[in-house]
């Protein structure tokens, strides 16, 4: 068994909403790529996840929307919140999410949809600088800044790092919510931005 | 506009031939008419005489989106698609608005147009303009005006909502629910944000927004305005009509952006 997911795999939304444009617009073509209305979002949203579910039990996407002029509400919340929310529970597939590509003008439709479901993603916010967008915890966001910091913890390293219980909590949280992978195999818990570094 | 196509509508379905429009005579409204791209929208809806040589309207407004009919998914794409073409250039000379404005802009008309679709349950049309307020604010203004002839937010809210609002249940409790609750007919949690969103938008921009439905209206009312933000008793409106008015960024005395 590996340490980290198989094979990151990078989904370009400009390139999958084109399809889904070509399909919604027929013989229109369009000059931007506006990431609009619902239905859209949803015929997006099931394209990638199609890839996702393609990629085995244990996967991590980097979801890339910099060829994307405008998003939505209504398609932050398809894409990127019902995206999210549909890989939380428990079971398999097991997905990870990393979103690059948010441009400022994409920000505020994003983290209002994420915040509004009380759901967190982690975001490229500038060339190789990540973020987190959404609803979290003062705690949540401290645990993370070390653990991308460090792009990895042992367990062993766990207690000298993080030598607070709420912190270990907070560790526990971002695992649970998928902000953060845990090895199975060694307990070793890496930040998901270097995970998908080799895609950027 | 909008609102006359949508009392020919009306009109319309209750006689046997189209309603006739009489044109006015003033070349300078029989422009501006032609500018904002009424006779095409019009056509199927009035029988009318097509001008046969369209004036100018003297130049004093600018047409951000022409009249655009909105009642499938495709034509929302088309109206963010046009007014990405030219709402930048309009909202950052005219209101003094940052590049990125145009975005926030797009969005906007997005989830206005998106209401239609999926609220009304029947066409609408969208416009947005841009005027010189010379007299009345002093400022530039982008006006965006949607209508539809669909079954209103009373309408649409109903079957979820009206029992618990009992006896008090109507138009005016409707656009409360709507408007400032963000209630909307489906169960998905996800929805009702779009309205909620485009009044912060509004309210960021110093901007008033307002929805009549039925026999009210109900409105976000900014300092400049002073139109009262609730009201009920008005003449009966099918549909819904959504008013909003950006005002371009207040200059103070020096002369500098002070909104």
């Amino acid at each position: 068994m590996t340490d980290v997911p198989r094979d990151p795999i990078a989904i370009d939304v400009g390139e999958v909403l084109g399809e889904v444009l070509s399909d919604v617009k027929r013989s229109v073509t369009s000059l931007y790529s506006s990431l609009v209305t619902r239905p859209t979002g949803r015929a997006v949203r099931s394209a990638i996840q199609l890839q996702v579910e393609g990629a085995g039990t244990v996967s991590l996407s980097l979801i890339d929307f910099s060829e994307v002029s405008i998003i939505d509400f209504s398609c932050a919340d398809e894409v990127v919140a019902k995206l999210l929310q549909e890989y939380l529970d428990d079971g398999p597939p097991d997905a990870y999410f990393v979103f690059s590509g948010v441009h400022e003008p994409h920000r505020d439709q994003i983290e209002t949809v994420l915040t509004r479901q009380a759901l967190a993603a982690v975001v490229e916010t500038h060339p190789g600088a990540f973020g987190l967008l959404g609803k979290h915890s003062a705690g949540e966001a401290r645990v993370w800044g070390v653990l991308e910091e460090h792009g990895a913890i042992d367990a062993e390293e766990v207690d000298a790092l993080l030598p607070g219980a709420e912190d270990r909590e907070a560790l526990g949280g971002l695992v649970r919510r998928r902000l953060a992978f845990r090895s199975p195999a060694s307990g070793r818990v890496h930040a998901l931005s270097r995970l998908v570094h080799h895609l950027l | 506009m909008v609102g006359l196509l949508l009392a020919g509508t009306i009109a319309g379905r209750e006689q046997a031939a189209l309603p006739r429009l009489g044109l006015p005579e003033s070349h300078d409204v029989v422009g501006y008419l032609a500018r904002m791209g009424f006779f095409e929208a019009a056509r199927g809806i009035y029988d009318f005489d097509v001008p046969a040589r369209r004036a100018s309207s003297g130049g004093r407004s600018d047409v951000l989106l022409e009249i655009t009919s909105v009642s499938s998914n495709a034509d929302v794409h088309e109206v963010v698609d046009r007014v990405q073409g030219q709402a930048g250039a309009i909202l950052t000379s005219k209101l003094g608005y940052p590049g990125t404005a145009a975005v926030q802009f797009s969005v906007m008309l997005s989830e206005l147009c998106q209401n239609i679709i999926e609220h009304a349950d029947a066409p609408g049309w969208v416009a947005a303009q841009a005027y010189n307020w010379a007299k009345r604010l002093g400022r530039f203004v982008v006006v965006i005006s949607v209508m539809d002839v669909g079954r209103g937010f009373r309408g649409s809210l109903a079957g979820e909502h009206s029992l618990r609002y009992g006896d008090r249940w109507g138009d005016s409790t409707a656009l409360e629910a709507a408007f400032l609750h963000g209630l909307t007919r489906f169960p998905d949690s996800g929805r009702g944000q779009g309205i909620q969103q485009i009044r912060k938008q509004v309210r960021r921009w110093d901007g008033a927004i307002t929805i009549r439905s039925g026999t009210a209206r109900i409105g976000q009312v900014p300092e400049w305005d002073d139109a009262p933000p609730l009201v009920d008793g008005l003449a009966p409106l099918p549909g819904a009509q959504v008013s909003i008015i950006l005002p371009a960024k207040a200059t103070d005395a020096f002369g500098t952006g002070g909104a």
